[in-house]
């Protein structure tokens, strides 16, 4: 049931991809994003999706697994699509009724939502080969140097850890007390809404309750482990760059600078590639 | 009434990197009136399988019958099957909500869709077959009970639905004697009216030997032995090889084999051991003529 439901979820794993210090991948990642929207034409975006998906290969993280994270974003995907393809002015290639597909139009549609589908892409490969709680420390790690402007950088990484760390704990606390409601003859599936949102109440009413005392739980043991805050506290795990680190870094800026060669050459490029075609 | 299952299979997490294959073709009868004990080491798949009886969790697949009524066939109505199952939850106090003690008990008999009266008359009822005191804690609210008294408040508001069948996981774990004495006396007594079906879990191999017509033993999902309390507690071994113990009679036999002592038997309760040990004492006595050996 609700358990199915997986947010933010962790393709367990120890490859290489798995193993880059998370405040690197964080930073690659945003680099990946920028690249994106600097890339203007296919030959660019071949040049991604050669490198997202060799970095897939090493994660070793089964293709469907994060093509499950596209069906989310697939209604987007689809209104990106067909917008561009039926509101763009140019050479006329089909007309459907009062619609009018152009050249333009299917150019920029296949454009848009490749570059829609390489952004989540990238962005999932991040969360899958990251554990949260390492997440969470690059986040925090990054966000320090804002602290000179007032941002609790450790406050908001520790809000984040606990939240995502409840997310399973809430969802199996839901699911375990609409068992228990529905075992005692409750009916969510039918009736009018006004009757359905009357039937959440013995799910919302125990959930709040164990949603406190889960905090209350937790407040206390961090209290009784002396927990007092981000000042002067060390880290059991201390982020450390290390070799793979290197080898990501090289890898990251051979993908920028190819994008930019490509970007900056890309009249010469095509011209080259038509006279290959020509000859 | 009666249950079937067959060959069930459940698997958590399915498509995952952390699947369990949870029921692995299980496939048992319980008929009308029967009581059942589960037993199983943690892990063993107690609670999942029970869940499939009122049709909690969809099976992957198997068969699963309740009465007449094959849940998950199509057109079924697992909500209909529902109401004639009492399920009590493993530690289910959670499941508390209402302002009062009293609504909560009725929600069940109000989801039956039954009349103010007859709610009135069946809350009376269940509260007093739990040992709780109408006048003291009808209008409480639930959240201000002890632990032993909450459990007692959701055993009532499961009763109250009057079911057919009830299924009981673990309902005396974490309760204190007197309270855990107060719902076994309670089982005993639906146990006599032989109207309902029930099917323990527990821990707690006394109760089982005692209560149950028969046992089902879980392991790793399967189910590796069924029986009458006699046959399957006489699996001294295989029962500790899957890290179940015995009830303490049968284990003090045990121990006293273990310890050279020549008896036969695996004994339910005190009264058959003493038979037992009687029997050893006197026939050892008669071989070697002497009965001080045991002390
Ligand atoms: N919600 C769940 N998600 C994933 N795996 C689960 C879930 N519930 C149970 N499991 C797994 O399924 C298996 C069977 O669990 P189940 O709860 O049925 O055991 P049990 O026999 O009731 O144990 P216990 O005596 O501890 O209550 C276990 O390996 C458990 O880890
Ligand atoms: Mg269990």
């Amino acid at each position: 049931m609700i358990r199915d439901i997986t947010i933010g979820q962790y393709y367990p794993g120890d490859t290489p991809v798995h193993r880059v210090d998370p405040r690197l991948k964080i930073v690659i990642t945003l680099v990946f994003i920028v690249m994106l929207f600097v890339t203007r034409d296919f030959l660019g975006y071949a040049v991604a999706v050669a490198a997202l998906g060799g970095v897939t290969a090493a994660s070793r993280v089964p293709p469907a697994f994060i093509l499950r994270g596209l069906k989310a974003i697939f209604l987007i995907l689809l209104f990106t699509f067909l917008l561009n393809m039926f509101m763009t002015t140019g050479t006329p290639l089909v007309k459907l009724g009062f619609l009018t597909v152009t050249r333009e139009g299917l150019y920029g549609a296949v454009f848009m939502g490749l570059r829609l589908v390489l952004l989540i892409v990238g962005s999932s490969l991040l969360t899958l080969t990251t554990k949260p709680i390492k997440l969470t420390d690059g986040i925090e790690s990054l966000l320090k140097p804002l602290r000179a402007f007032g941002v609790p950088a450790h406050e908001l990484a520790m809000m984040m850890t606990i939240a995502l760390r409840f997310i399973p704990t809430l969802l199996e606390e839901t699911d375990k007390i609409m068992k228990a409601q529905m075992a005692r003859g409750a009916d969510f599936e039918t009736g009018s809404i006004l009757r359905r949102a009357k039937n959440l109440v013995p799910i919302l009413v125990p959930l709040f309750i164990s949603a406190f005392r889960i905090a209350q739980d937790l407040a206390m043991a961090m209290e009784a482990r002396c927990y007092r805050g981000g000042e002067g506290r060390t880290k059991l795990h201390a982020l450390k760059m290390g070799r793979v680190d290197a080898v990501a870094m090289a890898f990251t800026a051979l993908f920028v600078a190819l994008l930019i060669l490509e970007r900056v050459y890309a009249g010469a490029i095509r011209a080259a590639l038509i006279s290959l075609f020509l000859v | 009434m009666s249950i079937t299952v067959k060959d069930l299979v459940y698997i958590y997490g399915e498509g995952t990197p952390y699947e369990t294959l949870a029921l692995d073709r299980v496939s048992l009868e319980i008929a009308d009136g029967e009581f059942v004990g589960l037993i199983g080491h943690t892990g063993s798949g107690k609670s999942t399988l029970v869940q499939h009886l009122n049709g909690l969790l969809k099976p992957k697949s198997g068969r699963v019958f309740v009465g007449d009524a094959e849940l998950w066939a199509k057109g079924a109505k697992p909500v209909e099957i529902r109401k004639k199952i009492g399920f009590l939850f493993q530690y289910p106090e959670y499941q508390l909500f209402e302002e009062s003690v009293y609504k909560d008990i009725a929600f069940g008999p109000a989801n039956l869709g039954l009349s103010k009266e007859e709610t009135d008359e069946r809350v009376r009822e269940s509260m007093a077959v739990v040992g709780l005191d109408f006048d003291a804690f009808a209008q409480r609210s639930p959240f201000d009970l002890s632990g032993g008294q909450k459990r007692k408040a959701v055993i009532a508001g499961v009763i109250a639905m009057r079911p057919e069948v009830l299924i009981l996981d673990e309902p005396t774990a974490g309760l204190d004697p007197r309270s855990q004495r107060d719902v076994l006396e309670m089982l005993e007594r639906i146990k006599a009216d032989r109207r309902v079906i029930v099917i323990l879990i527990s821990h707690n191999m006394d109760d089982i030997a005692r209560m149950a017509d028969r046992v089902i033993v879980l392991e790793k999902g399967r189910v590796a032995l069924s029986g009458s309390p006699a046959e399957v507690f006489a699996h001294e071994e295989f029962l500790h090889s899957i890290g179940l113990g015995l009830p303490p009679v049968t284990e003090l036999m045990r121990s006293l084999r273990l310890g050279g002592v020549d008896v036969e038997g695996s004994p339910l309760d005190v009264d058959e051991a003493e038979e037992l040990l009687d029997r050893y004492l006197r026939e050892s006595g008669a071989r070697r003529g002497d009965r001080g050996k045991l002390i």
